[in-house]
C-alpha cells in the first residue's frame, strides 16, 4: 500500500472542513431544531423504556446518529458525484491508487465527517439536556463502535450511490427514496415498543435500527433488541457492503470504461 | 534504443463501434512522437487505455516496460497525463491541486519541485489562488503542471493546445521542448498539424481504429511530395480537372506530383486558350500529407 491515500484521505476532510458552514453548521442547527420541536411538544406525553427515561434524553442519542449516518453518506456521495459530473475524478484514477486505497480514503473521510457533525451535535444539544444526562453514561464504547460502524456503512453507502449516479437527480433520489426513509424509520424519534407489532417486526429488517439502537444503548444502558444483536447486524452490514463496493472498484465500474 | 510505450493488437469496441482495430507501434523512449487522426479515430481511447481509464478488449501495452494492467502502479508512475477536457476541483488553490497530485503517487516534500513548475508555466503569482478564478488558459497549465508534477520519464498531451492563447502555445512548448530535451518521452495529439509538424519527430495517423502511417516526420513528407500549385484562371483544362482539389472563385488549386506535372499544366492552358493572371507554388507540408492519407484509406 503506497501513502497515496493518505493524500486522497486529506483532500476528502479539507474539502467538507472548506466548507464548514455547510457541511458542519447547517446539520448541526438542523437537529438542534429538531430537538426544540420535538422535546416541547412531545415530552411527558410519550413513554420510552416504560418511562425509564425522558423522551429528550432518549430524543438526543437519535438525533446525534441520525446527523452521523446522513452526514457520512452526504460527504462520500457528494464528492464523488462532483468530481464525476465535473470530470476532476480523472486525478484520482490516473494515480497509481489501488481500490482498497480509494475505498479507505472515502469511506474514512465520510466517516470523519459524520463523527465531526454528530460531535458537534451532542455538544449542542447537551445544552437542553436533562440534568444528569450524562451521569449515567454507562456503555461510551459501545456508543462509539456505532458510531464509527454506522458512519462507515453510511459512507460506503455513499460511495455506492456515488459510483452508479449519472447524475444529481439519481443522487437526491437515493437519498430521498432509500437513506431519509430508512433513518427516520430506525427509531431516532421512537422507541419501536410504542408501534403496532407489525411495523414492530418490519423495523427488525431495517439495519438503520440497529446503528441508532446499538448507539443509544451506550447512553442508557437500555435497548429495544441486545446490543450484541446489533453489533452483529451492523458489523456484517459493514462487511457486505465494504465487499460489494471493493467490487464496484475493482471493476471499475461506472468509473472506468 | 528503449521502448518507451509498446502497444500490440490493441482491440477496443463501445458496442458496435470499432474504437481500436489492432493497434500496434512502439514509442521510443526520448521521442517526440505525434498521434494524429480525425476526431473518432481512436487518438483519446488509445491514450485512456494507456493510462488506465479504460479497459482494452484485447492486446497489451506497457509504459516503460510495465503491464498497464498487471504493472499499473509501476505504469502510472512512469506516465503523465494532460487531459483534453478542461477539468479542475473547485474547491482547491493551484499550490493544493499541485500538491495533492504529487501526493496521490506517494511523493511528500514537493513544494520546490512544484514552485520550478509553477515558474515554468508562468503560474508563480497564481499558486495561492482558487482554481476557478483562473482563465481556461491559466487551467489549462495547471493541467500540465499536474501531469509532471510526479516527473514521469513518459508525457501524453492529449489536445493541449485547444482553445490557447498564441503566446501561452509558444510558452508551453518551449517548456515542453524542454522537457524532451532533458530525456522526457512526449506523445501529442492535436488538430494543429503545424504543430506537430514542428515538434515531432515520428507521427503515426489512425484512422477508424487502425494505424495508417506510422514515419519519420521527413519520411512521411518527402514520401508524399508534391506540388500545390495556386492558379487565378476562369478554368482548368480538361485534362486536368482531375488534379483539382479546390476552388475559390477564380482562384483554383492543383495538386500536382511533380514539376513535370507543372510543365504540362501551363502547356495545357496555352493550348487551350484559358489566360490565367495569377500563380504561385506551394510545398507539401503535413497537411497535405494527412488529407491525403487520410483520403487514401478511406
Amino acid at each position: 500500500m503506497s501513502s497515496g491515500w493518505l493524500t486522497l484521505l486529506y483532500k476528502e476532510l479539507l474539502r467538507f472542513w472548506k466548507v464548514a458552514f455547510q457541511t458542519i453548521l447547517a446539520p448541526v442547527i438542523t437537529a438542534l431544531l429538531y430537538l426544540l420541536i420535538f422535546s416541547h411538544t412531545l415530552e411527558g406525553r410519550v413513554s420510552v423504556y416504560d418511562g425509564r427515561v425522558g423522551y429528550t434524553a432518549f430524543l438526543i442519542p437519535g438525533l446525534v446518529m441520525m446527523s452521523v449516518l446522513q452526514n457520512a453518506f452526504a460527504n462520500s456521495s457528494s464528492s464523488l458525484i462532483q468530481s464525476k459530473i465535473t470530470g476532476n475524478l480523472i486525478f484520482i484514477l490516473l494515480p497509481p491508487l489501488s481500490p482498497l486505497e480509494i475505498f479507505g480514503a472515502y469511506v474514512l473521510a465520510a466517516m470523519g465527517r459524520g463523527l465531526v457533525v454528530g460531535g458537534g451535535v451532542f455538544l449542542v444539544t447537551l445544552w437542553f439536556a436533562p440534568p444528569g444526562f450524562l451521569a449515567g453514561f454507562p456503555h461510551p464504547f459501545w456508543t462509539l463502535a456505532f458510531a464509527c460502524l454506522g458512519s462507515a456503512i453510511l459512507g460506503t453507502l455513499g460511495l455506492i450511490a456515488g459510483i452508479w449516479a449519472e447524475k444529481f437527480d439519481q443522487l437526491a433520489a437515493f437519498q430521498n427514496f432509500v437513506i431519509l426513509p430508512l433513518t427516520f424509520l430506525s427509531g431516532v424519534f421512537y422507541s419501536i415498543h410504542s408501534l403496532p407489532p407489525f411495523w414492530q417486526g418490519l423495523s427488525r429488517f431495517n439495519p438503520f435500527f440497529y446503528m441508532i439502537d446499538g448507539f443509544r444503548y451506550g447512553f442508557f444502558g437500555l435497548s429495544d433488541v441486545p446490543p450484541a444483536t446489533s453489533l452483529l447486524v451492523v458489523g456484517g452490514s459493514a462487511l457486505g457492503l465494504s465487499l460489494v463496493t471493493l467490487l464496484l472498484l475493482q471493476r471499475g465500474y461506472k468509473l472506468r470504461q | 534504443m528503449t521502448v518507451a510505450v509498446s502497444v500490440r493488437q490493441l482491440r477496443k469496441a463501445f458496442g458496435p463501434v470499432r474504437a481500436l482495430d489492432g493497434i500496434d507501434l512502439d514509442v521510443r523512449e526520448g521521442e517526440f512522437f505525434g498521434l494524429l487522426g480525425p476526431n473518432g479515430a481512436g487518438k483519446t481511447t488509445l491514450i485512456s487505455i494507456l493510462a488506465g481509464l479504460t479497459r482494452a478488449d484485447a492486446g497489451a501495452v506497457s509504459v516503460m516496460g510495465y503491464d498497464v494492467v498487471a504493472d499499473y502502479r509501476q505504469a502510472r508512475r512512469s506516465l503523465g497525463v494532460v487531459p483534453q477536457e478542461l477539468v479542475f476541483d473547485p474547491f482547491f488553490t493551484v499550490r493544493e491541486t499541485l500538491r495533492f497530485q504529487a501526493g496521490y503517487f506517494g511523493l511528500r516534500k514537493t513544494d520546490a519541485w512544484i514552485d520550478e513548475i509553477l515558474a515554468k508555466l508562468g503560474l508563480t503569482d497564481k499558486a495561492h489562488a482558487n482554481m476557478r478564478s483562473l482563465s481556461g488558459g491559466m487551467k489549462r497549465r495547471v493541467l500540465v503542471g499536474q501531469a509532471l508534477v510526479h516527473k514521469p520519464q513518459v508525457i501524453v498531451l492529449d489536445e493541449p493546445t485547444a482553445g490557447v492563447d498564441v503566446g501561452l502555445r509558444q510558452s508551453l512548448w518551449a517548456f515542453v521542448r524542454e522537457l524532451n530535451q532533458s530525456g522526457h518521452t512526449i506523445i501529442l495529439t492535436t488538430h494543429y498539424l503545424e504543430e506537430a509538424e514542428e515538434l515531432c519527430g515520428r507521427i503515426a495517423m489512425l484512422k477508424e481504429g487502425r494505424v495508417v502511417a506510422l514515419e519519420e516526420k521527413q519520411t512521411l513528407l518527402h514520401g508524399y511530395e508534391g506540388v500545390t500549385i495556386r492558379i487565378t484562371a476562369p478554368a482548368a483544362p480538361a485534362a486536368f480537372a482531375g488534379k483539382l482539389v479546390r476552388r475559390e472563385g477564380d482562384v483554383l488549386f492543383f495538386n500536382l506530383a511533380n514539376y513535370a506535372e507543372l510543365e504540362q499544366l501551363l502547356a495545357a492552358y496555352r493550348t487551350g486558350g484559358i489566360r490565367f493572371t495569377d500563380l504561385a507554388l506551394q510545398e507539401a507540408d503535413l497537411e497535405d500529407v494527412f488529407l491525403r492519407i487520410m483520403g487514401r484509406a478511406s
